[in-house]
């Protein structure tokens, strides 16, 4: 007897295209990028990366990132929990809220944003009436970032939660424990590695978005310039090199977060087998 | 330490009553067993004696443990123990740091040293015997290791008040039989007052001092076991107890047909219906002066200090069964398709609305 799917030849075929159509689309245009920022010498790169105006980028796509992580991890965690252990009216829709950055495309977040708060906009005259600026500067690059990131923290841990149920939260609360208590020593412990797993991706995206980003900053180089701006800016000023080194940084970043994702799988995996 | 229920109502939304008005008392030191089928609002009776679930605010409730009133106090606050159904325990802390977690979230004023809870927490394995398995992970214990564990844990606190959901519910019939016997041994060794939730009778009968029969929302009936299998207060009681056989019929001049079964009874003219146990009917060869009752064996189970027999007959809607002794199986040379008689030695009959028994007399058998 053989397995539905098992004849050899076939399954040669099919991991055969597998594996050239991944070459093809993931593979070859990442080492495209490495092949590109050094395809004049470690010197040149060098010289790119270290441009004034490339540092500017690196430190502010690190500046939001830095800010947007922690912000969307308490909002994360406070979301999951709403939705997981209570039920009020409304609950339904706001899990649906939720998804809505998923939903509709970053420009168009982007251009919303504007609409509220720009100059012309609904809050724009009240803001500046105040003297604050949110569009065209950091905080709204931030704004957005937090926006288009904000569903992957509570996604991770709202199936897990729900799946695990609040019965060892009753429990802890019958053993006395305070809210405090219970949030750091039964629940934390519980959802750690979802936790984390939301940060990596949340990192990813706010690390690498362009849409939004690029309708609210202004790209102003050296001030509201991230790094994915940057690279769009240095080749449309016709300095390929440049523009690939500072992608290349981007794939790195890309790189290492992808390593941590899967260390933390490889965790996950070996703690299964051990439990 | 007593627990006294006045008045506790719960609804889930204004249709969905989970419990009428409850008014239960529980002695100190008793064990009482919440019987009822699925539904009947015995968990919630339960969770709302915890503090986890909170009775309707109106009509105002009370309850009291001891003389202290409880009704607003946080189940944080309310020094009891709970078990729950499925255990519970902290998945990610071994079952040391489980039986612990009580002591070290007391606050720094009432904790006692580190010394003392590695003692105490030794000390509560050792009686739960699981003193060598402290470093295990929950996920690698038995079902019966893991409710041993939730036990010591919810034992930790010394509460004086013990409530269990479905203790026993998920584990096998043999650990479960063992795990009775010994809760009911630690109950009375260290005197606490207990609640358990169960929906199976031979196991609310077996432990508990007292069962409150619940179905509905509501308490059928609350009394020993003993009272409870002999004078159920009405018909649910008296089907949810045990098996019961049913015999409906019309009754004229003292003698109730049912197609071609006969039996006398000392009833008024009407439609009557009357329920019998299993070990309340004698089988034999032949009919006898007051009983006609033909039926056929469709199934013989001699498993067991009795034989389970089971009797099918045209004129029964549901098939009954008829417990015996070994004796008496051989006597009769009971096998399936074999033909006799069923003679009742003993009835029961409920009102229409199911309240109250209005007659059981004895027949006399010849069985």
């Amino acid at each position: 007897m053989q397995r539905i799917g098992d004849a050899p030849a076939l399954r040669r075929l099919l991991i055969g295209a597998a594996v050239a159509l991944s070459a093809l689309f993931l593979l070859l245009p990442l080492v495209a990028i490495f092949a590109q920022a050094f395809s004049q010498g470690l010197a040149t790169f060098w010289v790119n990366v270290s441009d004034t105006y490339t540092l500017a980028a690196i430190g502010l796509t690190l500046f939001i990132t830095a800010l947007t992580i922690p912000i969307n991890l308490v909002f994360g965690v406070m979301l999951a929990w709403l939705v997981t252990r209570f039920t009020f009216p409304g609950r339904r829709l706001l899990q649906t809220l939720i998804d809505i950055p998923f939903a509709i495309s970053p420009v168009v977040a982007g251009l919303v944003y504007l609409l509220l708060y720009g100059r012309n906009g609904w809050l724009g005259g009240w803001l500046d009436a105040h003297d604050i600026q949110l569009m065209f500067a950091w905080p709204g690059i931030l704004m957005v970032t937090v926006f288009v990131t904000c569903p992957f923290v509570a996604r991770e841990l709202i199936p897990l939660m729900q799946a695990q149920g609040s019965r060892e939260e009753e429990a802890a609360v019958t053993l006395g424990a305070s809210g405090f208590t219970l949030f750091r020593r039964v629940t934390l412990p519980n959802i750690r590695w979802a936790l984390l797993y939301g940060v990596i991706l949340t990192n990813a995206r706010a690390v690498g978005e362009f849409g939004a980003v690029s309708v609210v900053s202004g790209a102003i180089r050296g001030e509201t310039n991230t790094l994915p701006l940057h690279v769009e800016l240095l080749y449309q000023d016709y300095n390929t090199v440049g523009a690939f080194a500072s992608a290349a940084l981007l794939a790195l970043i890309a790189l290492f977060t992808l390593a941590a994702k899967a260390g933390l799988e490889w965790r996950a995996a070996r703690r299964e087998a051990l439990a | 330490m007593s627990i006294r229920l006045e008045n506790i109502a719960k609804h889930y939304g204004p249709r969905a009553r989970a419990l009428s008005p409850i008014d239960l008392e529980i002695r100190e030191g008793e064990l009482i067993g919440l019987l009822g089928p699925s539904g009947s609002g015995k968990t919630t009776l339960l969770r709302i004696m915890a503090g986890l679930e909170a009775p309707d605010p109106a009509p105002a409730g009370r309850i009291q443990f001891g003389e202290r009133d409880v009704t607003r106090v946080h189940v944080r606050d309310r020094r009891i123990g709970f078990v729950f159904q499925h255990y519970a325990l902290f998945r990610h802390m071994s079952v040391y740091d489980n039986v612990a977690f009580g002591l070290t979230v007391l606050p720094r004023r009432e904790r006692p040293s580190s010394g003392e809870i590695r003692a105490r927490v030794h000390r509560l394995l050792e009686m739960v015997q699981l003193e060598q398995l402290a470093t295990r992970y929950p996920a690698q214990l038995s079902g019966g290791q893991q409710q041993r564990v939730s036990l010591a844990r919810a034992l930790a606190l010394r509460p004086e008040v013990l409530l269990l959901d479905e203790p026993f519910g998920a584990l096998d019939a043999k650990v479960r039989q063992e795990l009775r016997r010994w809760l009911r041994h630690l109950h009375d060794e260290l005197g606490f007052t207990s609640v358990f939730v169960t929906h199976d009778q031979e196991e609310a009968l077996e432990l508990s001092d007292r069962v409150a029969v619940m179905s509905n929302g509501r308490i059928e009936q609350i009394d020993t076991p003993e009272a409870l299998y002999r004078a159920p207060a009405n018909r649910f009681v008296f089907e949810f107890l045990g098996d019961v056989n049913h015999l409906e019929g019309e009754v004229r001049e003292g003698v109730l047909t049912c197609g071609e079964a006969r039996l006398a009874v000392a009833l008024p003219d009407g439609a009557a219906e009357l329920l019998m146990r299993p070990h309340e009917l004698a089988l034999a060869q032949a009919p006898s002066a007051e009983a006609h009752l033909p039926m056929t064996v469709t199934a013989v189970s001699p498993v067991g200090a009795e034989v389970r027999v089971e009797l099918a007959a045209d004129w029964l809607a549901k098939p009954w069964l008829a417990t015996v002794r070994h004796t008496d199986f051989e006597h009769l040379a009971l096998a399936r398709g074999k033909r006799l008689y069923a003679l009742p030695r003993r009835w029961h009959r409920f009102d229409d609305d199911g309240a109250r028994p209005t007659a059981r007399p004895s027949l006399a058998t010849t069985g």
